[in-house]
C-alpha cells in the first residue's frame, strides 16, 4: 500500500503575464500508491516547480476547491486517486470556465448565477425565534435533503455541454439548489424562484445529457432536480393557461 | 492604491464571519459591510466541521448542565462569564439556523433531533448528519446572499490591520487574482479568519488554516491568549489525518487496542459500559483531550495496532449496522472506504490523534472585543475564552454564531460611540509601509530559504517537542527552533515572479502568520509548567490552580519571541474541582 | 490590470466526440429522427388509404421492399433505444417517496417496461 511508483504528471500551465495561450508541462512524480491526484501536485509545489497555481484546501471531498480535468474528466483532485490511473495523467483546469492561472479558473459566472436562484429560505410563514423551530418531518427532510450536499464545486458545469455551448444557462448546481428551497417544508418562494430558473436561460435550456450528475462527487443528482423542475413547470403553464381557475 | 470605504471589514467568511455579516447587515441595511477572504465564503473550514452544535433545548436539559460540562471540559480555565453568555445565545442562534433553512436531522414528531457527544452529561448537540459544519457553513452562506450590503472581496488576503490614534480603522489586502493591494478604510474590523492548525503536519485542518487572523491581530499589538492549548482530536484517518466525528462514538462506536480491549477504562473513564449502549461523559465519552492522552499511554506499553501509517487504535463501529451507519454517519462511512479502504459496516477503523483545534487565539473580552479599540475577533481565531484548556466537542460550531453575531453587535456599538475624524494621511502611510512590505518579500531575487523547507522545519519542530505530551527540555528547543526559524524567514526567496494568482507568494505569507503563532505556542508552553487540559507536561504532571489558573496573554515583538503575562480568570460560580470522568461514582 | 483570463472555444459541431457520455447522448437524440420519420411514414400511409385501395397497396407494397423493411427495422431499433434510454431515468425525473424512503429506482423502471409490454400485447392483439 506504500508502494511507490514515478508518473508523468502532465499540466496545462498558463500564465496571463508572459504566454498567449496555454502549454503543457509534464513532470516526473514518485507516488506513493493511495495518493490523489491533488497530492502529486502539491508535491510538485514543494519540491519542483513553487510556481504552479492550483486552488485547493480540505483534502476531504468537502470545501469544493480543487475540482480539475484530470485524464478529460472533471474530477476533485483530492477524490482521484492515483491507483486508478496509469503512469501518465493529465491535469486540466476546469472545462468551461476561463483560466485564470494555470489549474485556477474564473467562477464569478457561477458565483451570480448561483446568486441570482435566490438560494434561501423564503419562509411560509414568519416565526419569531422564541416560537422556537419550525416542525419538520424525517420524511420532510428526506424529500429535499440529497439537493442540500451540493458543495459547488462546479464539477457539473465542466461536464455540462450545454453550459459550454450556451454560457447564459443557468447550470446544474444553481438550478437544484433552487429546487432544494422548493421542495423545503418551511419555503414559500418557489414563485420568486420560478421567474428566474422557468426562464429559457434556466431549465429549459437543459437537454438532459445527464453527465452533471455522471460526475457529481456527492450524488447530488442535479440532472433529476432539473427534470424534476422542468415536470413542475408544465404543470404550472398547464394550469396557467388551461385550467385559469386553479390557480391563485 | 485604491481605497475601497466602508462602515465594518471583516477578515475572514467562513461560520463566524458570515454570521456576523448577515448581524450587521440585519441590525442597519444602510451599512457598508466588507466581507473579505482569502478563499471563496463556501471553501471555509467550517465546512469540514462534522459532529454537531451544542446548544440547550430538550426539556431533559438545562443551562446549568452545559455551563458545567463546557467549564469541566475545560479544566476551569474558561471565563465563567463568557461561557455563561455563551449557553445562554446558544438555542437562539441554533433556532435562528434552522429559521434560515439548515437542514438539522429530526425527531419523528419533527422537532430537532440531538446525539450524545464527548464530555456532556446530556445529549445536547444539534446535528445534520455528519455534515453540519458543511450545512452550518453553506446555510449561513445562502442566507448571506438576500442582503446586497454585504460586499464580499472574495480571495483576498489581508496584510496588515491599519491601527492610528488608538483605533483600528481598516487594513490591507492583497487581491490574490491581480496582485494588486487595496486598502480598505473602515471604522471597524472583526477578525474571523480561522484556526492554525497546519503549524503542524497531521491535522483534520484543511490548507488554508494558517493562523493568518491571529497573527494579523498579534503584529497589530493584540495578545494572543492561551496559545499553548492545542487540541487533539482522538480519532483521525491514520494515513492523512481525515477528521471521523466524535458523533462516531456519541452514536455508539468503541474504541478498541490490539487486543481488543477497550483501554479507556484503564485511565479513569471506565468502568467497561455495555457495547452500542454509549453512557455519557463514561469511556468512549469521555472528552478529547484524556482519549488523546489515553492513547499516548497505549502506544508507550505497546498496546497499539501496528500499521503502514503508524500506530493506531481501532474505532469499532461494526455493531451499530449499516443502517444506522447510513443515516447518521453517512460521510464517515464515504471517507473511510475513499481514504482507507476499510469499510466501518464491515471492519474496525484504524485511528490516532489529531491536531485538530487552537482553543487560544485572539485575546478578547466576553463583547468580542480585542485592547484594540475597533477591533473584533470571533471564531477559532479568537480566545474569549470560552474553550479553557480544552474545547468541549461541538461548542466551536455554535460559537461561531454566538459570538460571531456578539462581534457584529460590538462593533455597531462602537460606530455609534460618536467616533473623531480619521486621519487619512496617516492611515496612507500605513498602507503604503504595508504594500512595501508585501513588494520587498515579492520583488527579492534569490534568496536562501524556501517556503517549503521552512514550514517543514516548523512541522516537524511542532510535532516532536510540542505534542500530546511535553516537557520543559522539549519546549525550550521548539522556542528556540522557531525562533530561528523566523530569523531565517528574512532570507525567503520566491521563485514565482507572476502577480496574477501567485500562491508562491501566498504560500509565503502564510508562513510568515504560522511561524508567529507556533512562537506563542511554544513559549506558552515552556512557561506553563503544570498539566491542564490539552497540556501536559511529563515533568509539572498535576495542575498548578496557586500558579497556573491564569490565561497567558503572549505580546508580539518583530525581531525576539513574545513577552508573556497573565490574567487572571474569571469565576462566577464554580470553582476549580476534579474532572470526573468515570461512571462508577454515579 | 495584469489578470488576462484565456477562454477555450467549445467546438460548436463537434464537441460530442469529446467524451462517450455525449455520444450516448447524441445517439438518444439522433434516433428521434428515425421515429419522427416513422411517424411521417404513417401519415403518408393515411393519405394512401383515403385515397383508395390501390393507392394503399402500392404503399404497402412498398414497405415490403427491401429499402421498406431496412427502414421499420432501424425505426424499430431507435425506438426501442430510445425508450429504453428514456425508461431508465424515469426515477431521476418522477422520484416516488413513500414516508423516508424513496421507492427504488429499478422498481420505478420496472413498472414502465410492464406497461410498455402490456401496451404492445393488446396491440398486438387487437392486430390479430
Amino acid at each position: 500500500m506504500s508502494e511507490e511508483r514515478q508518473i508523468q504528471l502532465e499540466v496545462l500551465r498558463y500564465n496571463p503575464e508572459t504566454d498567449l495561450e496555454p502549454r503543457y508541462q509534464t513532470y516526473t512524480v514518485p507516488c506513493v500508491n493511495e495518493w490523489v491526484v491533488l497530492d502529486a501536485l502539491n508535491y510538485v509545489k514543494e519540491n519542483l516547480d513553487p510556481t504552479l497555481s492550483f486552488r485547493w484546501s480540505c483534502h476531504m471531498a468537502v470545501c469544493g476547491s480543487c475540482g480539475y480535468m484530470i485524464n478529460g474528466e472533471p474530477k476533485l483532485g483530492c477524490k482521484a486517486f492515483i491507483h486508478e490511473y496509469g503512469d501518465h495523467i493529465r491535469v486540466e483546469p476546469l472545462a468551461h470556465f476561463p483560466i485564470e492561472r494555470d489549474l485556477v479558473t474564473v467562477v464569478e459566472d457561477f458565483i451570480t448565477k448561483f446568486a441570482s436562484v435566490k438560494p434561501y429560505l423564503i419562509p411560509k410563514e414568519e416565526k419569531p425565534i422564541s416560537a422556537g423551530e419550525y416542525k419538520q418531518t424525517p420524511a420532510q427532510l428526506m424529500k429535499f435533503k440529497q439537493y442540500t450536499l451540493c458543495i459547488n464545486c462546479m464539477l457539473c458545469y465542466a461536464a455540462c455541454p450545454q453550459y459550454g455551448l450556451v454560457p447564459e444557462f443557468l447550470g446544474p448546481a444553481a438550478i437544484s439548489m433552487a429546487h432544494r428551497y422548493n421542495q423545503d417544508s418551511r419555503d414559500g418562494g418557489r414563485d420568486q424562484r420560478q421567474e428566474v430558473i422557468a426562464s429559457h436561460e434556466g431549465v429549459w435550456e437543459c437537454s438532459f445529457v445527464g453527465a452533471c450528475s455522471e460526475v457529481c462527487p456527492k450524488h447530488v443528482d442535479p440532472a433529476g432536480a432539473l427534470q424534476q423542475v422542468k415536470v413542475a413547470s408544465t404543470i404550472d403553464w398547464y394550469q396557467e393557461h388551461l385550467m385559469p381557475w386553479s390557480k391563485k | 492604491m485604491e481605497i475601497i470605504q466602508t462602515d465594518i471589514a471583516i477578515v475572514g467568511a467562513g461560520g463566524a464571519g458570515l454570521r456576523a455579516a448577515i448581524a450587521l447587515a440585519e441590525a442597519d441595511p444602510k451599512l457598508r459591510i466588507a466581507l473579505i477572504s482569502k478563499v471563496y465564503p463556501m471553501r471555509s473550514h467550517t465546512c469540514a466541521a462534522e459532529g454537531g452544535a451544542a446548544g440547550v433545548i430538550k426539556s431533559d436539559d438545562s443551562l446549568d448542565l452545559h455551563f458545567g460540562d463546557t467549564v469541566g471540559g475545560g479544566d476551569w480555565l474558561c471565563d465563567q462569564d463568557a461561557v455563561e453568555y455563551f449557553i445562554n445565545e446558544a438555542p437562539k442562534e441554533l433556532i435562528q439556523l434552522e429559521h434560515w433553512g439548515c437542514p438539522w436531522s429530526r425527531e419523528p414528531d419533527g422537532s430537532v433531533a440531538v446525539r450524545p457527544f464527548g464530555g456532556m452529561k446530556i445529549r445536547r448537540t444539534w446535528f445534520a448528519a455528519d455534515k453540519s459544519g458543511f450545512h452550518i457553513l453553506h446555510t449561513l452562506f445562502q442566507t448571506s446572499l438576500q442582503y446586497p450590503s454585504i460586499q464580499r472581496f472574495d480571495e483576498y488576503y489581508a496584510t496588515d490591520l491599519l491601527v492610528d490614534d488608538g483605533r483600528c480603522q481598516g487594513l490591507t489586502a492583497l487581491e490574490i487574482r491581480s496582485g494588486q493591494m487595496r486598502q480598505f478604510q473602515a471604522k471597524a474590523v472583526i477578525i474571523a479568519a480561522g484556526g492554525a492548525g497546519k503549524m503542524f503536519p497531521f491535522t483534520t485542518n484543511g490548507a488554508i488554516k494558517t493562523g493568518d487572523g491571529m497573527a494579523l491581530a498579534y503584529r497589530a499589538g493584540v495578545p494572543l491568549k492561551d496559545m499553548e492549548f492545542v487540541q487533539y482530536h482522538p480519532t483521525g484517518l491514520p494515513n492523512n489525518g481525515i477528521l471521523l466525528t466524535e458523533g462516531c462514538r456519541g452514536e455508539g462506536g468503541i474504541l478498541v487496542n490490539k487486543d481488543g480491549r477497550r483501554y479507556l477504562q484503564d485511565y479513569g473513564m471506565g468502568p467497561e459500559t455495555p457495547v452500542g449502549q454509549p453512557v455519557l461523559k463514561t469511556m468512549e465519552l469521555g472528552p478529547r483531550d484524556r482519549l488523546s492522552q489515553s492513547f499516548w499511554h497505549e502506544q508507550r506499553k505497546g498496546n497499539t495496532v501496528s500499521t503502514p501509517w503508524g500506530d493506531c487504535v481501532l474505532l469499532d463501529m461494526r455493531h451499530l449496522g449499516e443502517k444506522k451507519i447510513n443515516e447518521r454517519l453517512p460521510l464517515v462511512r464515504d471517507l473511510c472506504i475513499s481514504y482507507l479502504g476499510m469499510d466501518p459496516v464491515k471492519e474496525p477503523i484504524p485511528i490516532r490523534p489529531v491536531v485538530h483545534y487552537c482553543m487560544g487565539g485572539i485575546h478578547t473580552d466576553i463583547k468580542a472585543a480585542t485592547p484594540v479599540s475597533g477591533l473584533f475577533a470571533a471564531g477559532e481565531c479568537a480566545c474569549v475564552s470560552i474553550n479553557g484548556a480544552n474545547r468541549l466537542g461541538s461548542n466551536s460550531l455554535t460559537e461561531l454564531l454566538v459570538f460571531g453575531r456578539r462581534a457584529a453587535l460590538s462593533a455597531i456599538e462602537h460606530l455609534q460611540s460618536g467616533l473623531p475624524d480619521s486621519n487619512d494621511a496617516a492611515l496612507a502611510a500605513q498602507a503604503k509601509n504595508s504594500e512595501d512590505r508585501i513588494r520587498a518579500l515579492f520583488d527579492k531575487s534569490a534568496g536562501t530559504e524556501t517556503v517549503a523547507g521552512l514550514r517543514k522545519e516548523m512541522m516537524a519542530t511542532m510535532e516532536e517537542n510540542a505534542g500530546i505530551y511535553r516537557t520543559g527540555e522539549e519546549l525550550a528547543r521548539a522556542c528556540e527552533k522557531v525562533a530561528e526559524l523566523r530569523q531565517r524567514y528574512v532570507n525567503l526567496g520566491l521563485t514565482d515572479k507572476s502577480k496574477v494568482f501567485n500562491t508562491d507568494l501566498m504560500q509565503a505569507l502564510e508562513l510568515g502568520s504560522m511561524l508567529d503563532c507556533a512562537e506563542a505556542v511554544a513559549v506558552g508552553a515552556r512557561d506553563r509548567k503544570e498539566s491542564r487540559g490539552a497540556h501536559q507536561r511529563l515533568d509539572f504532571t498535576e495542575r498548578d490552580d496557586q500558579n497556573f489558573l491564569k490565561h497567558t496573554l503572549s505580546y508580539y515583538h518583530p525581531k525576539e519571541p513574545p513577552r508573556v503575562e497573565y490574567l487572571d480568570v474569571v469565576i462566577t460560580k464554580s470553582q476549580p474541582g476534579v474532572r470526573d470522568y468515570s461512571g462508577a461514582k454515579k | 490590470m495584469s489578470s488576462k483570463p484565456y477562454i477555450r472555444e467549445v467546438p460548436k459541431t463537434s464537441w460530442f466526440f469529446r467524451q462517450p457520455r455525449y455520444m450516448r447522448y447524441m445517439a438518444r437524440e439522433v434516433t428521434s429522427f428515425f421515429i419522427g420519420a416513422f411517424t411521417l411514414l404513417l401519415v403518408v400511409g393515411l393519405k394512401r388509404l383515403a385515397e383508395g385501395p390501390e393507392a394503399f397497396q402500392s404503399f404497402l407494397d412498398a414497405l415490403r421492399g427491401p429499402l421498406g423493411v431496412l427502414f421499420c427495422v432501424a425505426a424499430l431499433v431507435a425506438a426501442i433505444y430510445h425508450s429504453t434510454s428514456w425508461f431508465n431515468v424515469t426515477p431521476q425525473a418522477m422520484p416516488i417517496q413513500r414516508g423516508e424512503e424513496f421507492v427504488p429506482g429499478k422498481m420505478i423502471v420496472g413498472a414502465h417496461y410492464a406497461i410498455w409490454a402490456v401496451v404492445s400485447l393488446i396491440v398486438l392483439i387487437m392486430g390479430i
